[in-house]
Parts: structure tokens; C-alpha cells; sequence
């Protein structure tokens, strides 16, 4: 409770939280509060000799390519793509964390056969990998989230792995050791309290990533499968149109900005405050 | 050495106020600072950490850091020329020409990927003037000035090819290779073994009188002060609390701060003619405990270490850290474990705490540590505790003291809640912090205070054997000694065995009943306190024990005169 009102002291965390759950309230209320359908063609929609429509007062944000609603369909791409960022990007997060801190801490041949894996992974093309991942699984929202955290683990943990083994190397782990105290109590207790920092920042800058990541597999149709939408796949329907009709990019591109640069806000000031060597300083 | 008062002053820092910015506003870090330097002179600035030393020297280099300190008042002149007014470019041609500076850490001041012969020439080239060849010819013949052996060899080494030691005559070589008025020395010898910095200490007074050149040295070290100094200036948080000749500072010290601080400086010798630590606690009953039952008990101790190799390839053969050490200590009593750096103290240490592997026998309380379980190995882990060199690393900086002081009471099970956080309260009291700092995390307090809640951390599993290895080494002078006195006192009342780790012999002589000389890993001698250190047996002993600088200018003189300092060859 503390930590979430110390947050809302900051202004711009607050900022960051309120347009968290401005988009949470918008994706959650889509049934009810979109004006169409997400995937209903309609015949107003479209000018005359077939184009799109700029945003107007029946369409608030225009209409796309085949006469959609475009704030019916960011609505309902709110839904799937904070979806994909938070679940893939935290099992991503989770993962990377628990190799790298696994790697870090037991070095030896264990933390060797770990990071050598992590390396190949890293090696790998990740686009290939959610191919050849996304082909033998059949595409599904779940599926997609699984792949994106597969390919996603990789940096985190190289990341979790160095800073774990520079921690091991700190004097108060010996002295930890010298105290008596078991692996479980040291790396729960006196490593993983110092990742948090490490977390956070890539829970919230992962989001984005993330989202993207996930257009990129819908473009190549093993994402999301259309008709549902998605902020990446409304993006890269209409990319080729970008000069006639950019509001298509302009507003699910407006809505992935806001969405991770909130995150990114309010992971800085939980950093800042979960820190108690930045508390009573200033 | 006695300089005539009437020669104009190299280098005169007036009224010099410097302001560090802060998130509430400007704050002084120096206030009113000035002081005179005479042609030849040498002048310490002598302070704790915090005092304004290196500041002050870095203000006359003109390389305070910009963006968090700057200096608002004051005139620094060199030679007639106001420092202070020059232009950035014209200040890098004093910056090694007319003013030359050596640094506290000789590894970490040369560049890693330059040979040693392209970073002496480099300097000469750009402030003299000359050629490739003729610049590479000077610097071998300062290497040669700086006693250093085969230097056309040298030229074509690399930093981490040569010692500690020989690397800071790299920097003296480099900083006097330009013939400089005035050469800064920010504690050149702190991070060098004793002998090594009686070499260095002679080297420097040499080469100050050969080129005549006016030197600034900045130490903590007392004794260092009483080996090099002409005159002192005492610096206390940012002021000068006195400034006067040698003699003065260490005979008839006019400031309180000064003749607290020379009051805290423990003198080798001092305890000559006694066969243990100062009783402190003379009211009270000090505990006895049986001395024939001895509480640590190591025999043939062997440590090595396995380089690291990769993960297929052939493995490197191990280095022997420790060598066929045995010792023993009785309850209530104190081994100190002397010896350069190197020399496996440290080790040895850690192989009796059980943290690193090792071979031979360690006996607590009369049983053999080899061979224990997990569970048995834990109950022996109370009784012998540790305490670290550095106070600011050995404490996890995310957790409150409270939880940190209790943490091993969590550890081994031991007591519920309450009965936990009485003992964290009685523990800290013992230590002589009060039991309202149970909440604040470790940054909040100072480096001693925190190195208090280290030994209340070490006490609160009443152990029988502490060890502790360099634990005031990080801490300022008269810090160390409340540090040390709580250590002897708490020894007085609970009868508490110590394993002392130390590089400094004044402080082993003040600590120990017993005491063994480490070198290459093996112990050269061992003894009682009184034989090692007023009869020593061994040559390297003795060297040890002449090194040392001695917080007195008279008889630094007349050992310069006897010529008592270690060689060159000896090392």
C-alpha cells in the first residue's frame, strides 16, 4: 500500500498509471462501449471509389481498408495485445531470470552448459525460431504469448547472469556464507531482492518490444490470425497505404507509444522505490 | 632539511573556498584553505577521509569534476601566475609541465593497453617537444633514475608485467620527467606493501632533492607525515586546523584535532614489555577461560587454488595459496596473522571459516571440523565467526539492520520472534549503537558504525573465535581505535578468542598475545607476541617492523641516518 501511494505522489508515474487503466478500462469494456463490431465490413465505411475514411464524426478515428471502425478495432486490439505484452513478457522475464540467476550464482559446469545454451540461442535468428515454433504449434493467442516468451528469455538472462555473478563476488554473499546460510536463503533473500531493479526495467521496456514482436508474427500470418485484431496487425495491414491513409498507423501507433511509455514510467518510479539505499537521500 | 623563510613561495593557495552542488543547495567543502609551498620544500596534507586533501589538490590541478564541484573564491599561484585565470588549453601545459601528480592506485593510473615506454614518451613528446627517439632515451633514463632495473626491457612491457611497487616508480618517473616545479603525490604508497613503500618514500625524498623540485604529499598516515614532511597542514571537514613545522605537529601540536588524532595512532613498540592487549575494563573481573584448552586448532593447512581454464581444454595447474600452516590458539586469547600482500593470510582466514576448499586438519573446541555434515558443520559455524575488511561491502545494502543483525539468529534456528528481536537490542548496545537504529539500512550509518554492526551481526551467535581479517583497514584513524578498543573490551567480557588478519604491525602489536609472520603462504615465525616482536628470529620480521614509518620526525631522522631501511635487492 505504501508503495502504490508513494507512486501516486509522483507525477509522472501518476500519469503513467492513469493511462494504464484508461487502456485497461477501454480494452476490458470493448463489447459494450465500441461503436461497431471489430470485424464489420460496412458499407458507409468506404468513400465512394473504395478509399478509406479520414476520422469524421461517425468514425472518430477513420475507417481502414476494407471499411472497418479503426476505434472498434484498436478497442479490441487493446484486449490481445496487452494480453500478448503482459503474459509473454513476464514468462519471458520469469525465465530469463531464473536461468541467468541459476547460471550466475552455481557457475561450474552447470552455469557453463546454461549460458553456452542461452548463447545459441541468442545466435539464433529469432524470427526463424517463432516461425519454425509458430508452424509446429497451431497459432493460437496463448501459443503466439509462448513463442514471444521463447525467443524473449534470451537477454534477460544474459543480463540476470552477469549481474548475479557479480553480486556472488560481493563481500556480504561471504559473508552470508560464513554465517552459515544455505544457497536457497542467499539467492532468494540477498541475490533476487537486487534484480528486482533489473526486472521491472525490462517488464515495462519488454511490453513494447513485445507488441511489436507480436505484429511481426501476424504479418507474417502466424501471429494473431485476422480477423481479430491487434495493435501490430492493424499497423501492418495498412503500412503500405501509410501516405494515403496515415491515420491507420498514426492511432494504434499513438496507442503502443502511450501504452509503453506509461509502463516505462511507472517501472522507473517502482524502481526508485522498492530501493532502500535511494530512500532518505536527496 | 630547514627551508629559508625568506624565498618567494612556488606555489601559494590563498583563501581557497570550494562549493560542491548539492540537491538542497551549494555546500562548502573547503572553506578558507591556504597554505604556502617554498622551493624544495615538501608539505603534507595530513586529514582523515573527508577532510578536503585530495580536493584541494585537485582544485590546484584544475580538475575538480565539473558538474558537482566547483570553486567560488580563492587564488591559487604558481610561480606568480594565477592559476585560476588561465585558459583550458594553457592549464594542459601545466598539467605535467610546471605541475606533476602521482596517484593513490599505480594499477589503475596506467593505461592497461599501452607499453610503458609509448605512456613515459607520450608525456615527454607533448610537453617538450621532441622526437619519437630522443623522447624514448629520456624515459629510460628515468627509469633508470627510479632504480629501476634492465629499463630498455621495461620500455617494452606492459602495466600488469610489473609489480605494485615498481609501477608506482613508473608514475614518480612519469610525473618527474618533465622536470616539474611542483609534484602532487594523493597517497602514492597506500596501496603498496610496507617495504615496498619505505622504497618508494626513499625514492621520492631522493628525487626531490636531485631535481629540486617542491612537493605536495597527501597521506593519512602519521607516519608517513613524520618520515617526509618539512611542514604540515592538518585538515579537518574541509578546514585547515593547523599549519605548522614537523617537529611542532608530533612534539607540541597547537590544534586539539591533532593531538587527538597522533593520540589514536597506535606506535610499534608501544606495548613493549607486556605479554598481552591493554586491559581496558580495570573494574571489572576479566573473564578467564581454561588457556589450556585451546579454541582453534589447525594443523598442515593447505589451500590451492584451480585457475580457471576452459570448459574442454587442459587444465592449468593450481596455485598454493597456503602451505603446511599450523597453529593454535587458546580461548580468550589473540593469534594476529601478519604478512604482505600475497602472502595467504587472507586465505588461511577464509579456509578456517570454511568458505573456500582445503586440505589438512582444523580442530574447534577439540573436534575435527574435516568430514562433518551439512547439519554438524552448521553448529561449528556459531562458534566461529568473521568479520570482513570493508564494512561498506560486507553488509546487504537492501536490508534494514535490524533484519540483517537478526538474520543470523534466522539462519541457525534460533529463538521466536520476540525473543530475536530482544537479542538484536542487547547486541547493539553491546556494540554501542543504539537499539533505535534496528529500522535504517546500512548506507544511513558512517564506515565505522558499520563495521559495529558487523561485530554485533558476528556476536549475536556467541561465538567463541572471531576472525578478523583487515577489519579497521578501511576505516580512518581515530575510528580504528574505538573500533579496536571495542574489540579488546568485548574480548575482557566475554571471553572471546580472535584470529587478528592483519597488514599493519603496530596494529598486530596492540591486538596480539601471539603472533605468526606469513610469507608465500607459509609461516616464516610464529611466536608470543613479546619474542616475534622484540627478539624476532627471522631477517624478514625485522625488515617488516624497520619498514613500518614511525609517527616521530626525530627518529625517522636518525634511522634515515643509519641507514636501517630495507635495499633494493631485498624485494
Amino acid at each position: 500500500m505504501r508503495v502504490f501511494r508513494e507512486l501516486l505522489r509522483r507525477p509522472l508515474a501518476l500519469f503513467g498509471v492513469v493511462i494504464i487503466l484508461l487502456v485497461l478500462l477501454l480494452a476490458l469494456s470493448a463489447p459494450w462501449l465500441a461503436p461497431y463490431a471489430p470485424d464489420e465490413q460496412l458499407f458507409e465505411g468506404l468513400s465512394l471509389e473504395g478509399a478509406p475514411l479520414p476520422p469524421n464524426a461517425q468514425f472518430w478515428l477513420g475507417t481502414d481498408t476494407l471499411g472497418r471502425d479503426l476505434l472498434s478495432r484498436v478497442m479490441y486490439g487493446a484486449r490481445t495485445s496487452l494480453l500478448i505484452g503482459l503474459v509473454a513478457n513476464g514468462m519471458a522475464v520469469t525465465l530469463g531470470l531464473l536461468v541467468g540467476m541459476t547460471a550466475g550464482y552455481a557457475r561450474g559446469v552447470v552455469g557453463a552448459i546454461l549460458m553456452r545454451f542461452t548463447d545459441l540461442m541468442m545466435a539464433f535468428p529469432a524470427l526463424l525460431l517463432a516461425i519454425v515454433l509458430a508452424a509446429l504449434l497451431r497459432p493460437s493467442l496463448w501459443i503466439v504469448a509462448l513463442v514471444i516468451a521463447l525467443v524473449n528469455w534470451v537477454q534477460v538472462a544474459r543480463i540476470a547472469f552477469t549481474e548475479t555473478s557479480a553480486l556472488a563476488e560481493r563481500d556480504f554473499i561471504l559473508a552470508e556464507r560464513s554465517l552459515g546460510a544455505g544457497h536457497a536463503r542467499i539467492v532468494g533473500l540477498h541475490i533476487a531482492p537486487h534484480l528486482v531493479s533489473t526486472a521491472i526495467v525490462w517488464g515495462t521496456l519488454g511490453i513494447a518490444t513485445t507488441v511489436l514482436l507480436e505484429a511481426t508474427l501476424s504479418f507474417l500470418g502466424i501471429g494473431v490470425q485476422p480477423p481479430e485484431p491487434s495493435w501490430g496487425n492493424i499497423i501492418f495491414e495498412s503500412q503500405s497505404y501509410f501516405t494515403a491513409a496515415p491515420w491507420l498507423v498514426f492511432f494504434p501507433g499513438i496507442a503502443i507509444l502511450l501504452t509503453a511509455l506509461s509502463f516505462n514510467l511507472v517501472g522507473d518510479a517502482l524502481r526508485d522505490i522498492l530501493d532502500p539505499t535511494q530512500r532518505g537521500r536527496g | 632539511m630547514i627551508v629559508e623563510a625568506v624565498t618567494a613561495p612556488v606555489l601559494s593557495v590563498q583563501d581557497l573556498w570550494v562549493e560542491a552542488r548539492t540537491p538542497n543547495g551549494l555546500r562548502p567543502i573547503l572553506e578558507d584553505v591556504s597554505f604556502t609551498l617554498a622551493p624544495r620544500e615538501t608539505l603534507c596534507l595530513a586529514g582523515e577521509s573527508g577532510s578536503g586533501k585530495s580536493v584541494t589538490s585537485l582544485a590546484i590541478m584544475r580538475l575538480l569534476p565539473k558538474s558537482s564541484l566547483r570553486v567560488a573564491r580563492g587564488s591559487i599561484q604558481l610561480s606568480g601566475r594565477d592559476l585560476l585565470s588561465l585558459s583550458e588549453a594553457e592549464m594542459r601545459k601545466v598539467r605535467g609541465g610546471d605541475v606533476a601528480m602521482i596517484f593513490q592506485e599505480p594499477m589503475t593510473s596506467l593505461n592497461p593497453v599501452m607499453t610503458i615506454g609509448a605512456q613515459m614518451s607520450e608525456a615527454i613528446r607533448i610537453h617538450q617537444g621532441v622526437g619519437e627517439q630522443e623522447a624514448l632515451a629520456r624515459s629510460k633514463d628515468m627509469l633508470d633514475a627510479v632504480h629501476i632495473t634492465d629499463p630498455a626491457r621495461r620500455l617494452r612491457q606492459y602495466p600488469h608485467e610489473l609489480s605494485g611497487g615498481m609501477r608506482q616508480r613508473v608514475m614518480i618517473g612519469m610525473a618527474l620527467s618533465c622536470r616539474p616545479k611542483v609534484l602532487i603525490a594523493d597517497e602514492p604508497t597506500t596501496a603498496l606493501d610496507v617495504r615496498v613503500q619505505a622504497q618508494i618514500l626513499r625514492l621520492m625524498r631522493e628525487l626531490s632533492a636531485d631535481f629540486g623540485t617542491s612537493t605536495i604529499l597527501i597521506t593519512h598516515d602519521m607516519g608517513v607525515v613524520a618520515e617526509m614532511a618539512d611542514r604540515v597542514v592538518m585538515m579537518k571537514t574541509g578546514r585547515i586546523v593547523e599549519t605548522s613545522p614537523v617537529d611542532d605537529i608530533f612534539l607540541c601540536p597547537k590544534a586539539a584535532y591533532t593531538r587527538e588524532l597522533l593520540s589514536a595512532v597506535p606506535r610499534l613498540g608501544e606495548r613493549k614489555g607486556t605479554d598481552g592487549p591493554p586491559v581496558l575494563s580495570a573494574e571489572r573481573e576479566p573473564v578467564q577461560k581454561d588457556a589450556a584448552a585451546p579454541v582453534l586448532v589447525v594443523r598442515d593447512l593447505n589451500v590451492s587454488f584451480q585457475q580457471p581454464g576452459s570448459l574442454l581444454g587442459p587444465r592449468p595447474a593450481p596455485v598454493q595459496a597456503v602451505k603446511d600452516v599450523s597453529f593454535s590458539i587458546p580461548a580468550g586469547q589473540t593469534l594476529g596473522l601478519v604478512g604482505e600482500s600475497g602472502s595467504g593470510k587472507s586465505t588461511t582466514g577464509k579456509a578456517i571459516a570454511n568458505l573456500i576448499p582445503w586440505t589438512g586438519d582444523i580442530l574447534v573446541g577439540g573436534r575435527s571440523i574435516r568430514n562433518l555434515s551439512t547439519r554438524e558443520l552448521k553448529a561449528v559455524r556459531r562458534k566461529v565467526q568473521m568479520i570482513f575488511q570493508d564494512p561498506y561491502a560486507s553488509l546487504d545494502p537492501r536490508m534494514s539492520v535490524g533484519a540483517l543483525i537478526a538474520e543470523p539468529l534466522a539462519i541457525h534456528g534460533i529463538g521466536s520472534r520476540r525473543e530475536r528481536e530482544e537479542r538484536v537490542a542487547q547486541v547493539l548496545q553491546q556494540v554501542r549503537l543504539s537499539p533505535d537504529h534496528r529500522t535504517r539500512y546500512p548506507h544511513e550509518f558512517s564506515g565505522g558504525q558499520r563495521q559495529r554492526i558487523c561485530i554485533a551481526r558476528a556476536l549475536i551467535l556467541e561465538p567463541e573465535l572471531i576472525i578478523a581479517d583487515e577489519s579497521v583497514a578501511a576505516l580512518d584513524v581515530s575510528v580504528r581505535a574505538q573500533v579496536l578498543d571495542l574489540m579488546l573490551e568485548l574480548q575482557e567480557s566475554l571471553g572471546l578468542a580472535y584470529l587478528f588478519i592483519s597488514h599493519d604491525m603496530a596494529i598486530i602489536e596492540r591486538m596480539s598475545h601471539a603472533v605468526a609472520v606469513m610469507r608465500y603462504g607459509r609461516i616464516v615465525e610464529i611466536g608470543s607476541r613479546r619474542e616475534v616482536f622484540e627478539n624476532p628470529r627471522e631477517v624478514y620480521t625485522r625488515e617488516l617492523m624497520d619498514a613500518v614509518p614511525i609517527p616521530d620526525p626525530t627518529f625517522a631522522r636518525s634511522k634515515r641516518r643509519q641507514g636501517l631501511l630495507v635495499s633494493d635487492e631485498a624485494i
